[in-house]
């Protein structure tokens, strides 16, 4: 899976949590909960939402890793490679 | 026969507005179905009957304002008699005839040929965002659409329109905030306490439980502190209840109420019913639950009208400590603030812990800052054993 097709599955859960936020505005390096208003629960519910589409249990002590768009993306990336060498 | 009644949904409430019946007249209906879809300052509110038994008549048209209190429709209850009904013209067990319709105006119905199965939720979805629920697959029970089936066929739907959370009518809503508001502070002589709580403990729990389960099953300390204010309630009856006619009544159920934000500038405290007799993982996800259908304009007449306390949290970004203002005619709220790391003595050495800002705006028609005192104590002394909450 491409950066684009990642990316474009971040903006849409977060676009499902904020529905009014154009995510194409957004920074990809602001931190979300200050960018798009989002709360413990709502990450949590975006946490639940990639676990259920991509299959990557993304434990707590990650969630630093994903607090950004690209953040988030990188990380899923390189989760979603079969580990190498 | 019992009459299905407008309901009130607040202090503040005088009339709603029937927009949908979800039962017609024959229908048996079970204690805490949803039959009917009432507009209020609150947004669209589903209506649960407590009467068990068959829908015996519609008495209010949809799309009709009538004040609180009026019938909206008859039950007869499962032991009471039929309405006699003359010998000539029998109640028909099969369904009864369609009218003839005339051919110039066919009713488009689905393929399959029946009523198309939705759920309210889904049909006033489909109705603002202008989806045709015959092209909408169902996955709920039964085949039945759901809400999220609607809003996955309008995110699928090109050209992507902009979606916006306004199922709920944020002005309205502030009417409503303001006019509760304003009653507590003419009426409710508040008082305040705060206290700080170490719960370190509890992260830890939480940190090592988590650490085990999908995102599905995870817990939030929100949740932990919802639990302890309940079972805090338990021993302290003077701030769970109700203030009416000049005399308190405690409750014996203990129905929290959470206090949720609405994006874009709203507040609504909706129940989690019988919340000192959840288990964590069950408040959990009837609070996510809970959250999720407050935000989307989902709530429930019960989760309105039935907290008897409640407890508001302003997160990880929000501030170390707010002052609530009593929801009337409730008669205490508890305040949670965010986490932060302070340093803090514990045997007789410094060292950094997290700690939570915990207070208590309560009724002094009814107890006192003594009281509120314990109360506070008792809800940082259950934080201390999380695993046992």
């Amino acid at each position: 899976m491409s950066d684009i097709d990642i990316r474009k599955i971040v903006q849409e859960e977060l676009n499902n949590i904020a529905p009014e936020v154009d995510m194409a505005t957004v920074d990809p390096a602001a931190d979300l909960r200050e960018a798009i208003d989002i709360d413990s629960m709502d990450f949590l519910n975006f946490v639940t939402a990639l676990h259920h589409r991509l299959g990557i249990n993304i434990p707590e002590l990650d969630y630093p890793k994903l607090i950004t768009m690209d953040g988030a993306t990188q990380y899923l990336q390189s989760h979603l490679k079969p580990a190498k060498g | 026969m019992a009459e299905f009644r407008m309901p009130s949904l607040g202090a503040d409430m005088e009339a709603g507005t029937l927009v949908e019946w979800l039962v017609k007249p024959g229908d048996l209906v079970k204690r805490g179905d949803i039959v009917a879809v009432v507009e209020t300052q609150k947004g669209a509110i589903e209506i649960e009957t407590f009467q068990a038994g068959r829908v015996e008549k519609i008495l209010v048209a949809l799309n009709t304002e009538v004040p609180v209190g009026t019938p909206l429709a008859e039950i007869r209850g499962d032991g009471e008699p039929a309405v006699v009904v003359p010998p000539a013209a029998p109640v028909p067990l099969a369904a009864p005839p369609l009218p003839p319709q005339a051919p110039s105006a066919p009713i488009r119905v689905p393929a399959s040929g029946a009523r198309i199965l939705a759920s309210p939720a889904a049909r006033r979805l489909s109705e603002q965002s202008s989806i045709d629920l015959s092209t909408v697959k169902g996955s709920g029970p039964a085949g039945a659409i759901i809400y999220a089936d609607v809003a996955q066929a309008g995110a699928a739907a090109p050209p992507a329109e902009k979606r916006k959370a306004q199922w709920l009518d944020l002005g309205a809503m502030r009417t409503a905030i303001a006019a509760a508001m304003t009653r507590s502070k003419r009426e409710i002589p508040h008082y305040y306490l705060q206290d700080q709580v170490d719960v370190t403990g509890c992260e830890q729990w939480l940190t090592e439980k988590n650490a085990a389960l999908a995102p599905d099953s995870r817990l939030l300390m929100g949740a932990l502190a919802i639990k302890a204010v309940a079972l805090a309630a338990r021993r302290f009856p003077l701030f769970n209840g109700f203030y009416l006619d000049n005399r308190f009544s405690p409750s014996q159920a203990i129905h929290v109420g959470v206090a949720i934000a609405i994006r874009g500038g709203g507040l609504a405290a909706p129940a989690l019913h019988d919340t000192d007799r959840c288990s964590l993982d069950d408040l959990m996800s009837h609070m996510r639950d809970l959250v999720q259908r407050t935000r989307a304009g989902r709530i429930r007449g019960s989760e309105i009208s039935d907290p008897t306390i409640t407890v508001s949290s302003l997160g990880e970004r929000g501030v170390e400590a707010l002052f609530g203002i009593i929801y009337p005619p409730q008669v205490a709220i508890v305040g949670i603030g965010k986490v932060v790391t302070r340093p803090w003595v514990i045997d007789g050495a410094i060292g950094p812990r997290s700690v939570v800002t915990i207070t208590l705006s309560a009724d002094h028609r009814v107890s006192d800052g003594h009281a509120g005192a314990l109360f506070l104590a008792e809800i940082g002394k259950l934080l201390q054993e999380p695993d046992k909450l």
